[in-house]
Formats: C-alpha cells, structure tokens, sequence
C-alpha cells in the first residue's frame, strides 16, 4: 500500500515540476494540478495509512484505532483552497492572453 | 517644547503674515532660553539634573533626560544662539520664501540639538541624532529650488545618515559592553569599556558617526555644500549645532573611551588632517561662506586634536573652544549673510572697500574675524593659547605627537590669513565695481544686533575671561572631567613661554603667507592649488552614481529576471535542497524493507493514475482538452485512493471540487490561442540542454518525494494530537465525524481564515474579469454548428439555435428535473456533516453543482431569466454568519468561536444535531456556494459579452 502510493506521489511530483517548468500556461495550471494532488496525498499519508477506519466515533470501535482525523482535516482545506488558486490562476492566464496575445507564461514569446 | 512650536508654526503654513511665525519662534525659543538658565542652580558643582518617563521598559530603555554642566552650557548656547538666528532671519528672509516652513524646521532642528545635548540615555541620543540629520536636510534643501542646495542638503543627509547609522551600531555595541544603555552608567564604567576586546570596533562606529557629523577629514565635503542653506541656517548649523553635535559626543563619551592609543590615533589623525586641510583650503575660498565654511571645519579639526590628546586640560581647552568658536563663527555668518544681503553677492573677487557702506558691520566683523585669527584681547586668542600649550606637551609618544606643535602653529598662521582675507578683500581697497546691487546701505538695527551681541561676548572672554566665562566653564568641565579637574587659568598674560611665541609666529606668519599670496588669491579660481581637482564631493557623487545606479543595474540584470520559468526553476531547486541537506546532515538511517503487502487492484488503479498523469504531462502543450480528460481521470484515482484508505470526507470534497475544477477549466479553454505552427520545430541545443536539465529536476523531486513519503509512511506514527481529537471530539465537540469537528470546532479559526480566502479569490475573479478584454477566438465556428446554423436558416419555421436546442432536449430536461434532487442532497450532506461524512464544504460544492447544471441545461439566459442567484450576497451572509456564530460565545462569556451543543428533536426529521458549529458550519456553506458560483458565472458571462461586444463593434464598423 505504502510502496504503492508513495510511487504514485513520486510519479505525479515529478510530472507536475516538468509542467511547472514548461513556457506554455495551461502546462503550468495542470502542472499545478498534479502537484496539488501529489501534496495533498503526501499530507495525508503522513497520518499513516489504514483501510476502513473512518474517523468517524461510533460505539463499538475504539476511537485510537481509527486513521488520524488531523491530516485529513488539513488536506480538506487544502483541496478548497487548491480550488480556489486554481480559478484564480486561471483567470490570469486568461487575462494575460488577452493582454498580450499569446499563452507564454511571460507575455512574450521568448527569444530563442 | 521646541517641537511643539515647530508644530504651532506648521499649522500657520499658510500665513501671508512675517511677524507671527517668527513671533512663535521667538516665544518657544526664549522660553527654552529661560528655563535653560532657571536651571543653572540645579547643575552646578557636578550635581545632574534628571528626568525620566519609560519609554520600552522591555528593552530597558527609558526615556531619560539629564542636565549635567556640560548639557547645560550647551543648551543655553543653542537656545541663545538660535534666538539670535531667529531674530537675524526675521530680516534676513525675503518676502517670496514660506516664512513659517523656515521656522517650523528651524524649532524641529533646535528641538532635535537639545533632545542630543540632554538626553541620558545613549539610544535616546542616537535617535535625536537622526532627527538632526533629518531636519538639517530640510533646512539646507529649503530653496529647493535650487539645485546646488537640494544636492548639497542630499549630500549632508546621506553623510550624516550613515554617520547615525554607524553610531547607532556603536552605541549598541557599548550597551552590549556594560549592559545597560543609560549614560550615567556608560560614563562610569570607562575602564571596564577600554578592555573589552569590542572597544575597537565600538570606538570605531562611534567615530564614525561623531566624524561624520562635525565634517571631519574625510568626510568634510558635505559641510561646505550645506551652505546652500539659507545664511541664518548656516550661522547655526555651522555654530552652535549640527556639526558641534559630532564633538559634542566626543566630549560626552570622553570619560567612558578616551585615553588609549587608539582614541589619539583615530581622533588626532582626523583632527589634525582637518585643521590643516581645512585651514588650506579656507584660504583659496572665492566665495565668503565657503571660506568660513572651511575655517569651520578646520576650527572643529582643532577641537578634534584636542580631544585626541585625552589630557583633562586639553578637554577643557576644546569645551572652551567650542564656545569661543560658536560666539564668533555665528556672528561671522550673520555678517557675511548682511553683506550677501546688501551686495547681492559673495564672490571674494567682486567685492571690495565695502567699509565706506557699511562702516558697523565691517567693524563687528573684523573683530569676530580677528577673534577667529586667535588675536589677543579675544576670546579665540585664549583657547588656541591653551590648544598651543596643550601641543607643546607630550602626551602619546609617537610621530604624530611630534609634529602636532608645528601643524598646530601652520594652521594657525593659515587662520591668520584667511581672517586677513576675509577683512581685506571685502572691506578695504578701491569702490566695488558691477555690483548686482549698486548701492549697499547698513542693514536694520536688529538684523545687526545679533552680531553685535555676539562681537560684544567674544570681546568680554577675551578681555575679562575669569569674571565672565570661567564659573560656566568651571560647571561644563566639572561635569565631564569629575575627579579629574585640572588647575587651569584662563589669564589673558601667561608670561613669554613658548605657546606666546607660537601665536607670534603664526601671526606674522600669516601675515606674511597673505602678503606673499594676495596677488594670487584676488584672481585665482576657486579651490586650493595643486589638489583642485581632488574633491570629495566628486568622490562621494562617484561612489553614489557606481552604487545606486551601475551596481543596482548589474545586480539588477545578473540576478533578477522578469522572466517566470528561471524563478520557477530556482524555486523548486532551492525546495529541493531544502529538503535534501537537512537529511544528508542528519545522515540517513537505513531501515530494514518493510513489504506490507500490495492490493493488486490499488496496484492496477494507480498504474492507471501514474499512466494519465504522464500523459496529462505530455500531452497538455497541444492537446489541451485531453490533458484536462486525463487530469480529471488522475483526480477521479486520488478520489478513490480517499475513500480507500478511509477518507470518505476528503473523497467527497474532492469529487466535487474536481468536478468544479474541469467545468471552470472548460470554460476557459475557448481563450486560449491555437498551436503556433512557427514555434514548432525549432529545438535548438540550448532547448534541448534545458528541457533535459528541467527533466532531471522534474525526476529528482519525483523519486526524492518518493522516498520522503515512503519513510515517513512506514514510520511508526507517533502519539501526536490524533488520539486528543478521536477522544475528545464527541464529548466536547458534540460530533462524530471528527475531521468534520476539527474544521468547524477545534480549528475553527483557521477554518474562518480559510473562507475569507476563498471569498477574497472570488472577488478578485469577479474583478479581474470585470475588465477583461478577451482575446480573438481561437478557432472558426466549428463545422457541426455551421450545418446546424445552416439548417435553422433555411426552414423558415426554425430560429437559428433550434438544433442545438432540440438535441440537448433530453439531457437539458432531466438536468432541469434534476435540480431539487440534488439540492436535497446538498442539505443532506449540510445537516449528516457533524456525525457522518459531509459539511459544509461538501454540501457549498453540490449546491453549486446544482446551479451550475441549470445554466448548462438552459444556457446562461435562460437559468437567469428563472433563478436569480446572488453569490455576493450569499458570500457576505455566508461570511457574517460564521461571525456572528463565533462572536456570539462572547456573550456568553466564551473565547470566540466556542461551539454550544445539543441534540434537537425535529418532527418529521428525527433527532438532528444541533451544535453552534452547525451555524458556522452553514456560514461555510453558503460561503463556499456564493463563491464557486461567482467564479464559475462570471467566466461563463465572458462568452456572452464577448458576443455583445462583438455586435456592438459590427454596428460600429457598419455605421462608418
């Protein structure tokens, strides 16, 4: 389970840097993406990794075996806020485009 | 109190009257006057007048002001001489200039002066310093009109600015030497000071900022720039003040650091540098301020000397100096000021025989001028007799003890000539000639009377020293030297000794250096021969243009960069790092393997993730909507992995928001500009080297997060504040489903925090797009639309737009149905949120899903023709609600945002929980909705506006 998810985290790190480092905005807000998600999963790992422990009381299940609530808490908020940057970023990429005419996350297309 | 009238005279900025700005400025200054002499009995025979108010007693520093003899005769030296100016510029300032601008700057400087002489404590101190530098700058730029006066006050400003600094640095240094920062203290404890091995670098940042100030070599070129200054300025700044401040610090901290080889080293080097340099360079003066402004620094270079020497006499002779020097320096300006005045230059070259117009003032200054030679009979006679003698002995055996009588009796013999300058060339000789003015005229009596005063102290010192000055000095020297008084006499005859035969020497000396060079002076250009060209204000100008501008510019283009990917690089490099070199330090501790085992079917579904991902990578340059397909197949696996690994709140969230994110993502594609053939084909090398280095850092972060989460995942968690939630969550959170009672309940501050975030990111959505100019479409109408719009054209029944109607027929209709259902799933999700997965988060996202669905159903009219929905006010409600919940545990007496709670019996529903977090928890909600669907119509609203402005262009276009 952990091998597993710490591979994936590890997969979608790396390609969410590549994507941050492109020229092309729309590369950088996927990019962005997955390198939110990579986060938020690593967050949450931290926690431990347990199946079918929902940290939600009830009174046959004692409440210390239960996943830890604390991370997932966080990345709760952090998916919210995930979304929010998200729509902001996406609107300045679209007012940047339309200031300046093309999707280079510079304005200007580089000179290479 | 100065500083209250300088504010009483800024609130009359706007006076077209002359006598009442000065009228106030008289008043504070004559009241400081008087009280400073009311409280000469309390500071005699040693004893200290205090007075202290805390200030930051956490730092202990106290705002403590003490009046000692010293502080006192320096006082009453300020307030007399800044009563005079005040009178003198009364005369002196023409009509057109703002009176009470001068005068409010000129109580503010008084103020800051006083606040240096009589504060006791040595922060306290620095700060009165920096006002010093701060108001001498206004008062020098005050033509700022003119450009020689706004460089010169920059120029005093940047010099003495870093001179504060520099003291300030030392006087922390001292405070870190003896532990406290209170003056008294400091001053006792001398010795302990002089052998700590931080003296040198505290005595060096003291000098600094004391050698700064009183324009010592090498930082002398910023006084004689400041007499750009209007003339009254520069009587008192040149006098009694600014550049006394420097030695008046040397004097006060001269118990606490003087008399090591060092001190004499720093302090006599300077001193004597600048009594030279500067009595050299008074005499190739052209113009009459600039020549007192050198003898100025050469004046304040022999207090210098003296104060190097550390003997108690030779301190007695630079406070005694001090005065003298003020007394006449002051008068000296006042008149040279008159003859500006009355002459309309003050050009050495141009003026002449100026006796025979102005017999008084040439009078007054020709004795302040001699007692500037050191003339006997004068009071500046008496000190250099005492700085002659001081000399003469040995004090510090080295070279430069040796030559100091010889640079002593060459500078005064430079005095003496340009004293002999001063009075010669303007006074005597043939009619001026091309005057701007034509005909000079004696000033008004009281624009003279403050020269006379003064000319009439100078000839009183010199002639009865010992009924006059002795019993004031006596208090000064008491103050400083304590124990260490010496015998001194302040006779006029001392008998033939060598300091006599020194001040003949110079005398004739100077007389005859004149004589020798008057043919010279009267035509030369302006400056000392030989190093003309070697100015300081020339250096200082170099060194601010290579610093400010040349340096700024290379850092500027070799560090910054405006462009995103370098930054972008560089921070994912330094994240790197910073997570790589706290474990290479730490060494890495191998652990055994643990294989836990792999469920084949997580297996399968994150090789699927892995597998989009990549793809979602690859393919989001040109392929743009099938990167979104894959980015939405990867959040849909983080969704599973949720609910998985027992997550079921953080699955729903996240089901929603990406659902959320891929419409928003849709909506914006249409913006985006189509494949740009040009750029295609071109990679370079250089391309090809940073797509390979990105793809390196891309891969190290990838297999460094790997491992990083593989460690931390395997490690036994420890007992952190998990179990204090899971334990205490129902019984002082009143809810079941924890990570729901840690948003609302336990961390519901954070959870404020974080609704207020995503209210501000709408707004500035909202904002942004207000103003957007969208660019071109990227693409054509697409052809499927085009035959549709086609078809609608030709049968005469159709409208164009019916197909699209018709074939979204279905799908429009059940989505429509579709709306109350799951609306009651949003306030199931609201109100099972405490106990069970859901919330307000969850519960905001489906509301907004559901508004989101009329308008795809409908289109953008018709859903707003039907609903009106207000997401700034749900917004505002939504944010005023979850207020209003927390503040209402104050009432109750409870911190903000306590939670009450208890289980509520409702018909029909059946037992409902009903804590106050419940409330913040709608507050949320309605937040959250407010939000999403403000963001999500004003993007949408775009594709309609575009449309409207494109009709309005058409309609433009066709009317011209």
């Amino acid at each position: 389970m952990e091998l597993i998810l710490s591979l994936a985290i590890g997969v979608m790190t790396g390609c969410g840097v590549w994507l941050i480092l492109r020229p092309r905005t729309y590369q950088v807000i996927v990019g962005l993406s997955l390198l939110s998600y990579a986060v938020n999963l690593f967050i949450f790992g931290v926690g431990g990794v347990k199946s079918n422990m929902p940290p939600i009381l009830s009174d046959d299940v004692l409440p210390a075996t239960l996943s830890d609530p604390v991370p997932q808490a966080l990345v709760l908020t952090a998916i919210v806020i995930g979304f929010a940057t998200t729509a902001l970023f996406l609107v300045v990429l679209l007012a940047s485009r339309g200031l300046t005419g093309n999707d280079h996350v510079d304005g200007r297309e580089e000179q290479r | 109190m100065p500083f209250l009238g300088s504010l009483a005279s800024a609130f009359i900025l706007n006076t077209t009257s002359r006598d009442l700005p000065v009228a106030v400025a008289a008043t504070v200054t004559a009241c400081c006057l008087a009280l400073c002499i009311l409280a000469y009995p309390n500071v005699v025979d040693g004893n200290v007048l205090r007075f202290e108010a805390e200030w930051l007693p956490q730092f202990g520093l106290n705002f403590t002001l003490r009046m000692d003899g010293f502080a006192w005769i320096f006082s009453t030296l300020i307030t007399a001489i800044g009563l005079l100016v005040v009178l003198y510029a009364r005369y002196y300032m023409s009509e057109d200039d703002p009176i009470p601008r001068f005068f409010s700057f000129l109580l503010a400087f008084m103020g800051a002066m006083l606040g240096i002489v009589v504060s006791g404590n040595v922060i306290l101190l620095s700060v009165f310093w920096e006002l010093t530098s701060i108001f001498s700058f206004l008062l020098i730029s005050y033509w700022h009109h003119n450009a020689a006066a706004r460089d010169g006050a920059r120029m005093a400003l940047t010099i003495t600015g870093i001179g504060g600094f520099c003291l300030l640095v030392g006087m922390l240094l001292l405070g870190n030497i003896t532990g406290t920062y209170d003056l008294d203290k400091i001053l006792a404890s001398g010795d302990m000071i002089r052998e700590h091995p931080l003296y040198l670098p505290t005595l060096i940042f003291i000098l600094l900022g004391a050698l700064t100030k009183s324009a010592q070599f090498p930082f002398h070129f910023w006084l004689p720039n400041a007499m750009a200054a209007p003339t009254p300025v520069s009587a008192f700044l040149h006098s009694a003040t600014m550049v006394k401040a420097g030695v008046f610090l040397l004097v006060r901290l001269w118990p606490a650091l003087s008399g090591t080889y060092e001190w004499f080293f720093l302090v006599g080097l300077a001193g004597m540098l600048t009594l030279l340099l500067g009595a050299y360079f008074a005499i190739f003066q052209q113009d009459l301020k600039g020549l007192l402004a050198y003898s100025t620094i050469s004046h304040l270079g022999l207090i210098t000397t003296l104060l190097s020497l550390g003997s108690p006499l030779a301190t007695v002779a630079a406070i005694f100096h001090m005065l003298n020097h003020a007394t006449f320096k002051a008068s000296l300006f006042m008149a040279a000021g008159i003859i500006d005045h009355e002459t309309g230059t003050r050009d050495m070259r141009r003026l002449s025989g100026l006796l025979r117009y102005l017999p008084i003032t040439a009078t007054l200054a020709m004795v302040a001028s001699a007692a500037m030679a050191g003339v006997p009979l004068l009071n500046g006679f008496l000190s250099k007799e005492m700085f002659f003698a001081e000399a003469v002995e040995t004090h510090a055996d080295s070279w430069l003890d040796r030559i100091l009588p010889y640079v002593a009796t060459l500078a005064g013999a430079f005095s003496v000539t340009y004293s002999l300058r001063f009075i010669h060339t303007v006074f005597f000789g043939p009619k001026p000639e091309g005057l701007p003015k034509s005909e000079p005229h004696e000033p008004p009596h009281w624009m003279r009377f403050p020269i006379e005063f003064l000319v009439i102290v100078c000839l009183i010192v010199g002639i009865v020293p010992s009924i006059s000055i002795a019993p004031f000095l006596s208090t000064a020297v008491m103050s400083v030297l304590g124990a260490k008084t010496p015998e001194y006499s302040l006779a006029i005859w001392h008998g033939f000794n060598i300091p006599l035969l020194m001040s003949a020497i110079a005398l004739i000396g100077g007389v005859l250096i004149y004589v020798a060079i008057r043919r010279y002076l009267a035509t030369c250009e302006d400056g000392p021969p030989f190093i003309r060209r070697l100015r300081g204000q020339r250096i200082f100008e170099r060194v601010l243009v290579a610093v400010s501008w040349r340096w700024a510019r290379w850092a500027e283009s070799r560090i910054g960069t405006r462009n995103l990917q370098p930054q972008l690089r560089w921070i994912v490099f330094i994240g790197f790092l910073a997570g790589l070199l706290p474990l290479w330090f730490a060494g890495f501790e191998a652990r055994p393997f643990v294989f836990t085992g792999v469920d084949p079917a997580f297996a399968v579904l994150w090789v699927l993730g892995a597998g989009m991902s990549l793809a979602a990578a690859y393919l989001a340059k040109y392929h743009r909507l099938a990167a979104l397909v894959l980015l939405g197949g990867v959040g849909l696996v983080v969704c599973i992995t949720f609910v998985w690994l027992s997550a079921p709140d953080l699955a729903i969230t996240q089901l929603l928001v990406e659902v959320v994110t891929t419409v928003l993502i849709l909506l914006g594609l249409r913006w985006l500009p189509k494949r740009n053939a040009q750029l295609v084909d071109q990679m370079t090398i250089r391309a090809r080297a940073r797509r390979f280095r990105d793809l390196v850092l891309a891969v190290s972060c990838g297999i460094g997060m790997s491992f990083t989460a593989f460690a931390v995942m395997t490690m036994p968690v420890p007992d952190a504040i998990a179990n204090y939630f899971l334990e205490n969550a129902y019984s002082e959170g009143g809810g079941r489903n924890v990570v729901n009672v840690i948003l609302v309940d336990f961390r519901g501050f954070d959870t404020m925090g974080e609704i207020a975030v995503l209210g501000v990111v709408a707004l500035t959505v909202y904002a942004l797009l207000r103003r957007f100019r969208p660019a071109a479409d990227s693409f054509a109408v697409p052809e499927q639309q085009r035959i549709q719009a086609r078809f609608d054209e030709e049968q005469p029944e159709r409208a164009p737009g019916d197909t699209v109607r018709d074939y979204l027929l279905v799908p429009s209709v059940i989505m429509q149905w579709m709306f109350p259902v799951i609306i009651t799933f949003a306030v199931y999700l609201f109100m099972r949120g405490h106990d069970m997965p859901g919330g307000g988060f969850s519960a905001g996202l489906t509301m907004s899903i559901a508004f989101l669905l009329q308008y795809l159903a409908g289109g953008t009219r018709w859903a707003e023709d039907r609903i009106r929905i207000l997401p700034l006010r749900w917004m505002g409600v939504g944010l005023l609600t979850a207020m209003a919940t927390g503040m209402g545990a104050w009432l109750l007496g409870y911190p903000f945002l306590t939670s009450h709670f208890q289980y509520l019996d409702l018909p029909l529903v059946g037992k409902v929980p009903a804590a106050t977090a419940l409330l913040f928890d709608l507050g949320v909600f309605m937040l959250v909705v407010g939000s999403t669907v403000l963001i999500l119509v004003a993007l949408a609203h775009q594709s309609i506006r575009i449309n409207r402005l494109r009709a309005i262009e058409a309609a433009k276009a066709e009317e011209t």
